[in-house]
Formats: structure tokens, sequence, C-alpha cells
């Protein structure tokens, strides 16, 4: 059988990318990360494999185009079976989808509220985030990861966004270790993971990156 | 399998609550329907559904499942019977997934744009809104049948059901604003498509008469007028 070739259009800061980097490592596919450049001109593999929302990641599987972070980790999940980011048993599976969709509708964009907004405005998102970050610990339970006794799925998507956490921080004025200790833990758990740690950028840059983007929407 | 072990809470005009319903026909499993009185939750929702408070959940043998896609890939994978709702090759599936987040990211909220829209620059914008989007899902219609009747080809499959549950309000939305968004010329294969996703007897008594759907959106309307937004 021939190599597979699997490239994966990617941006350093994206939490979006890093997540289908960390689902390839936990499966121990080789790949080739190209990086575009967003703030930038958008290449012609990015622009052709996702016309319609032009973004990344996008994972170019011999050829095919898979678009959007969550199915491109289930695209991995699908192709790669082994070890199972999934548990085995159809409820677990949708529990688990559940908690995933609740991380993509909830979690980064309650967070780029809290750098979005101005005045009062700050007070209220960083509210309504910590009410997320508490949903989810309920979610979490007593469980070292939202998988069980195995990080997967639902870790795997939630994890990238949390080197988003520490600019929150600072336009929030809070800190996520004492709103939410059990975030904190699972969040230091998951980065002791090689997958995780080698993609995940320096939350300090995350910051440095957020205040260029605040620039561009003319907050400062 | 007892219609007792597996309970859905909906209402029978929610294109979410549909989903499931097809998905449930199709395996041939019966269920208890339990209607939520438009304006009201029931215990059973709040306690079932305590993130959303929202229709539709399914309940199987005494364990919620929340969101109507994924209530329909839990019945596919929980119920052997019937076709696969889900194709098994992993690029086709991610084909369907990426179709069925669009439906439910970008599509609706058009859809829903139209009704709830205070100006008539707001209505055609959200119009065509939803005409984009279906063509873009006529192209898409080409390449994934692959010549057959339906996206999931010779069954009803998942971009179907994602799709096809919300046939009723398309009409509604044809009917209020006097425009044509299925069109025989302008969208042939969903034109089609249409007609013979509604015959399919896991869909037919599902999809609500547009007349009466029509009336219901109206009351909606003024609620939504009425009330502070």
């Amino acid at each position: 059988m021939s190599k597979d070739e699997v490239i994966l259009l990617d941006f350093w800061v994206s939490p979006f990318a890093l997540r289908a980097k960390i689902a390839l490592a936990e499966k121990g596919v080789e790949f080739e990360a190209r990086q575009e450049d967003l703030l930038g001109e958008k290449s012609e593999l990015l622009l052709k494999s996702n016309p319609i929302y032009k973004k990344v990641p996008v994972l170019v599987h011999n050829g095919k185009a898979v678009n959007e972070s969550t199915i491109i980790v289930s695209y991995i999940e699908d192709t790669w079976p082994t070890p199972s980011l999934l548990p085995p048993c159809a409820y677990g599976r949708a529990t688990a989808r559940f908690w995933a969709d609740y991380v993509d509708k909830k979690l980064f964009d309650g967070g780029s509220k809290i750098w979005r907004s101005k005045g009062e405005e700050v007070e209220v998102a960083k509210k309504e985030f910590i009410e997320i970050l508490k949903v989810l610990e309920g979610a979490l339970g007593e469980k070292e990861y939202f998988g069980g006794d195995s990080f997967g799925f639902v870790d795997i998507l939630a994890i990238p966004i949390t080197a988003w956490f520490y600019a929150y921080e600072q336009y929030g004025n809070f800190k996520v270790e004492d709103e939410s200790p059990k975030i904190s833990a699972w969040i230091k758990k998951c980065l002791e993971r090689e997958s995780v740690a080698s993609g995940y950028p320096e939350p300090t840059k995350v910051y440095e990156f957020v205040g260029l983007l605040r620039k561009v929407i003319g907050l400062e | 399998m007892a219609a007792s072990d597996v309970k859905l809470l909906g209402g029978w005009a929610s294109p979410f609550v549909i989903r499931p319903r097809i998905a449930l026909n199709l395996k041939n499993i019966d269920y208890e329907f339990l209607e939520e009185p438009l304006g009201t939750k029931s215990e059973l929702l709040l306690k079932s559904n305590p993130v959303y408070k929202k229709i539709p959940v399914m309940i199987h043998n005494d364990k919620p499942i929340c969101e109507s896609l994924i209530i329909v890939q839990y019945i596919d994978e929980a119920f052997t019977s019937g076709p696969s709702i889900l194709p098994s090759d992993p690029y086709d599936r991610s084909v369907a997934r990426f179709w069925g987040a669009y439906i439910d990211d970008k599509w609706f909220s058009s859809l829903l744009a139209t009704l709830k829209a205070k100006t008539e620059e707001e209505k055609k914008t959200a119009i065509e809104g939803v005409s984009t989007g279906i063509e873009l899902l006529e192209e898409a219609f080409e390449k994934i049948s692959k010549g057959k009747d339906f996206f999931g080809g010779d069954t009803v499959g998942y971009i179907d059901i994602a799709l096809g549950a919300n046939l009723a309000w398309v009409r509604v939305v044809e009917k209020l604003n006097g425009v044509e968004l299925l069109d025989e010329t302008k969208t042939p294969n969903l034109y089609a498509w249409s007609e013979k996703f509604c015959s399919v007897p896991a869909v037919k008594d599902l999809i609500p008469e547009t007349d009466k759907l029509l009336e219901f959106a109206k009351t909606l309307i003024a609620k939504w007028s009425a009330a502070p937004q």
C-alpha cells in the first residue's frame, strides 16, 4: 500500500487547527503542516479546498479535502480507528458529541466576547464565560478527562482553546484557577501529553496576537 | 422494541423534531411522542435537557439524548434495523457532516431571519441567504447523489434528513414572501428531490401541511413583533 499523503492547512495560533494536530498525533499519523498566513493572502489550496468558509484547518488526505475542525477530528477517528477517541457504545458517543457541540457553540465565542467588548460589557462577558466553565466542570465531574479515564474526543476539541485563556484572564481581570479549579487541573493534565504540548502556542504570544486583533477591530 | 423504551419530546412544527422522527421511522422503531405545547416546558424536558431546555430530546431506556443531528446519529448507531443513515466511508461521512453543519450553522439562520426581519432590507438579505444556500446544496446534490434519488443514494440519508425536515418551512417562507426558493428550472435537482423526499413512507406524515404551518408561522411572527427582542 502506498504511503498516505496527509496535509494540514494550519495557522500557529488557531485552536481549531490544533485540534486536528492533536488528533493526528494521538493516532500516530505523519502529516505535513502548511502554515497559512491568515492576516495576509490565503493559499490557492486553501481557497480551492474550503471555498465556502475559506478557513483553517483543512485536512487534505490523498487529495481529498475535509473541512471544519470537529468534522476533521471525526474523520481522523473514522479513518484511523486506533487508539479510539470515542467510547464504544452509542450512548457514550452521543454524550461525547453533545459536549463537543457545547464546546463548539460556547467556549471560543464566549471567551472572544471578553476581549471584543469594552466598558461594562467586559464584566458581563466575563460572568457568562465563567458560567460556561461551570457547566463544563459539571460535565467533567470527578473524571480525569471528559472522555473518562482516557484522553478523548471532547478533551481534544476543548484543550486548544485553553491557550487563549490567559488572554481572556488579562482582559477580563479574573483567573480560571480561582473560578474553576477543576478545569484548571484538567488543563494541566492534558498539557502533560506530548500530542498537546508540541503544538500548544505560548499563552503570552496568543495574548499578543489578541492585542493585534483588537487593533484591527478598533479597540486599541 | 416496546414503544415505552423510546420517548421523543417535541412539537409538530419544529424541523429539528421532525429529524429524529424520520430516523426512527426509517429504523422501524416505535416511540412515544410527547408533545410539548408552545410556550411551556415540561418538567421532563427541563430535567432531560438542563443545558439548553429545548426540544427535541430523545429518551431511550430513561437516558436522554439532545440536539437533533446528534440524536439522528445516535439512532443510526443504536438501532441496526433499516438502512444506514450515515454513509460508511469516512470521507463521505465527513461530507455528510459538513452539509449538516452548514444547514444548521449558516442556512437555517437565514431562513429564520426571513421570519424575524424587521425591515424590507433585512428580509431581502435573509432571502438571499436562503437562496445562496439552496444553490450550494443544489450543486452538492449533483456530486453527492451520484445520479440517485437522494443525497443518501437509493435511500434517505443524513443530509436528506437534515435538509428535508425544513421543507414545510421553506414553502411557508415562499408563500409569505411571494418567492420561489425551490424552482423547477433554477434548482431542478432539489425540486425533484423535495417531491421524492416528501413521498417516502418514513417522511410522509411528518411534514406539516403548508397552510397549517403558515397559520402557525403568522402567530409566531405576531408574538415576536410584540415581545421585546
